[in-house]
């Protein structure tokens, strides 16, 4: 070593990865890297004591998230993650409960979850990384993939109208909602801390590439390109009007809107409500 | 009814879903999730009145996946948890029981069974989800099912099922049928300091110790220690196959010694889990091999036939799994045949024939009507033959 050279032991971050894990499964490029890392520190920044965060999943990419952070972590079935982190926040509500899954889990096989935990406005966080296909399986279809996108299942291109998320979450009864991409790390830092802070069913979506699964059948070319298409075509408009935060990406002109477009109150679910309102 | 009460010590006269839930109570019971379908409703009724007035938690959910789910995620955060359901749902909770198998989650459900396959017969009785609790989620894995024949039994059975549950870190099934759960009966609740509780098996590592393996069972029941959301053990509860420390490791040798102990910790410990009840056994030549409602019928068809000099007994399980088989094999040694009357078209009666060179003759109907005591005689009759 020589003189004047500085060497890091480590990375504050650290102490929330379980190190021993890495390396990862992601492959070079991926999106959900830089997400986890936001919620990293939103977990460092929270003020909550790392013991009372817990992360669970569903199944796919992204579903692997929680098991590389030293928190009370849950991988559980394809979809369920919200209605296993719904009890879990039943249960200890002193828990600070965040769902950490993709686009097919939370949207596709997992839907009618998170528009009840939605609508209960349940007291979790779900953060949901999109990128617009089935990493895991290697590329296909999903509900969040643009019309016209190529997918190993949609080989002609999509033919479905995909969800505009925040619009469904917001519709659904959800007290914040937020849209950011990897490439917007502290935006979304402080979108996922907003998160924790409140009361009920918070919602955040991170667009993310998947260089091998969505861009390279898209002509995307690899993650640079598409982080590089979120800077050119990103606008930051918190009061965007929420039908119109479809995402398309045949019109090279039209904008990705971002920002954090609900932030209201509304009563958190709690199953003992009826029993403390006659009592008061 | 003092709805405040967890256990209502007494005499009462009790219909079978009511039971349940009552034994839920005494049991414990800090969460509910569950989703309407009959013939079981009357039991999340009964606990959407009673387990908020203790303030414990009930909640409705979007539908059996959902159900199946919470109760995993809320056993792991330390709660006695349970669900009831009948059929069409109990095929929607298989998914979720394979991961409370595989996480170790302890948690109850209740089955009161109607006539099926599909939407079947929703208001009348069958038995024929016997091989789906044992089978039903996908991949091998133990679990422990009850059979009441009574509404005392609906009672007794549940609290049962919480503590196998809590003891193996299992999901346990308590296999009601509709004849079971809409009968009204006597039911005796004991005082609350006489209810049975077995309490879970917790570490003896502090969090943060960095030898603590959460999923290495030390002693030889096979069971590892539990540790629960929020205590500071930050622990990776894995649906994918996983190593003694958590980690996911998908490899076929941790994945061989994975199975093999959630497996082997009941198949290892059958014969201590295992219950049934012999009636008139001693001398008999024919062997009744009965559950549920079932069993009922089959005791009248055993008292008829020792009334005509027939040397019958009747085996009535209490749990159907595990299968009481050092008991069938014991029994091979002595009668010339078994009978297995049930209402579906031979479920138990094929577990039966694995364990015994004698003839076993079934008695089915495929469900919608009480099997009568006739059939049963019958059957008794051709054995003795």
């Amino acid at each position: 070593m020589s003189m004047g050279e500085i060497v890091a032991e480590g990375h504050p971050i650290d102490t929330v990865f379980r190190t021993d894990r890495l390396p990862h499964i992601w492959c070079p490029g991926c999106g959900i890297g830089p997400a986890v890392h936001a919620y990293a520190q939103a977990i460092l920044e929270s003020g909550i004591p790392r013991d009372r965060h817990v992360c669970a999943s569903g199944i796919g990419c992204t579903g692997r998230a929680p098991g590389y952070l030293d928190v009370d972590s849950y991988h559980t079935t394809h979809g369920r993650a919200i209605p296993f982190a719904m009890a879990m926040a039943l249960v200890k509500p002193e828990l600070e409960v965040t769902v950490f899954s993709g686009d097919g889990d939370l949207f596709a096989i997992g839907g009618n979850h998170f528009i009840h935990a939605a609508r209960r406005n349940v007291d979790i966080n779900v953060i949901c990384i999109n990128n617009f296909t089935y990493g895991m399986t290697g590329g296909q279809v999903g509900p969040t993939t643009p019309l016209g996108a190529r997918a190993t299942t949609a080989p002609y291109g999509n033919y479905e109208p995909p969800f505009n998320l925040p619009y469904l979450a917001a519709a659904t009864g959800a007290v914040f909602v937020a849209r950011w991409t990897a490439l917007h790390v502290r935006q979304l830092k402080k979108a996922i801390l907003r998160a924790m802070q409140k009361k009920g069913f918070t919602f955040i979506e991170v667009l993310a590439p998947c260089p091998v699964g969505f861009g390279n059948p898209n002509d995307i070319g690899d993650a640079l390109e598409e982080v590089w298409l979120y800077r050119e075509r990103c606008v930051v408009d918190h009061r965007a009007h929420l039908p119109d935060l479809e995402i398309d990406l045949r019109h090279k002109d039209a904008p990705f809107v971002m920002g954090n477009f609900v932030d209201i109150e509304r009563k958190p679910f709690d199953p003992l409500a009826m029993m403390k309102d006659q009592e008061e | 009814m003092s709805a405040e009460e967890r256990v209502l010590t007494g005499s009462h006269f009790m219909l079978g879903d009511h039971a349940c839930a009552e034994g839920a109570m005494a049991a414990g019971c800090d969460f509910f999730a569950g989703y309407p379908i009959t013939p079981s409703t009357e039991i999340a009724e009964r606990l959407s009145n009673r387990l908020p007035a203790v303030g414990a938690i009930f909640v409705q959910m979007e539908d059996e996946l959902a159900s199946m789910a919470a109760l995993v995620g809320a056993s792991l955060a330390g709660a006695r948890a349970m669900t009831a359901t009948s059929g069409p749902g109990f095929s929607l909770m298989m998914e979720n029981v394979g991961m409370a198998a595989m996480m170790e989650a302890p948690c109850v459900v209740v089955n009161v069974q109607r006539g099926a396959p599909s939407t079947g017969l929703p208001t009348l009785v069958g038995q024929s989800d016997m091989m789906q609790a044992k089978w039903g989620s996908h991949g091998d894995y133990e679990i422990v099912a009850y059979s009441p024949s009574s509404p005392q039994e609906c009672f007794d059975h549940v609290i049962k099922a919480f503590n196998t549950a809590d003891r193996w870190r299992i999901p346990v099934f308590v296999m009601a049928d509709e004849l079971i759960g809409h009968m009204t009966e006597r039911v005796v609740i004991p005082p609350a300091d006489q209810i049975p509780r077995v309490e879970r098996k917790r570490p003896r590592h502090k969090p943060g110790d960095e030898s603590f393996l959460p999923f290495l069972a030390e002693d030889e029941d096979l069971v590892p220690p539990i540790v629960h959301a929020g205590e500071g053990y930050r622990v990776n509860f894995d649906s994918l196959t996983h190593n003694e420390k958590g980690y996911p490791a998908t490899f076929a040798e941790p994945h061989d010694r994975l199975v093999r102990r959630l497996v082997n910790k009941i198949r290892l410990h059958a014969d201590q889990i295992a219950e049934c009840e012999e009636t008139f056994l001693d001398d008999a030549e024919v062997a009744v091999v009965a559950y549920g409602s079932t069993a009922r019928s089959a005791r009248q068809a055993v008292n008829e036939a020792r009334q005509q000099g027939i040397r019958v007994g009747l085996l009535r399980l209490i749990t159907v799994w595990p299968f009481p088989e050092s008991k069938v094999r014991e029994l091979s040694d002595q009668v010339k045949a078994f009978v297995v009357p049930e209402l579906n078209l031979g479920q138990m009666s094929r577990e039966t024939e694995r364990f015994t060179s004698r003839p076993v003759i079934g008695v089915n109907h495929a469900g919608g009507v009480m099997m009568a005591p006739a059939p049963i005689l019958d059957a008794i009759r051709e054995a003795v033959r």
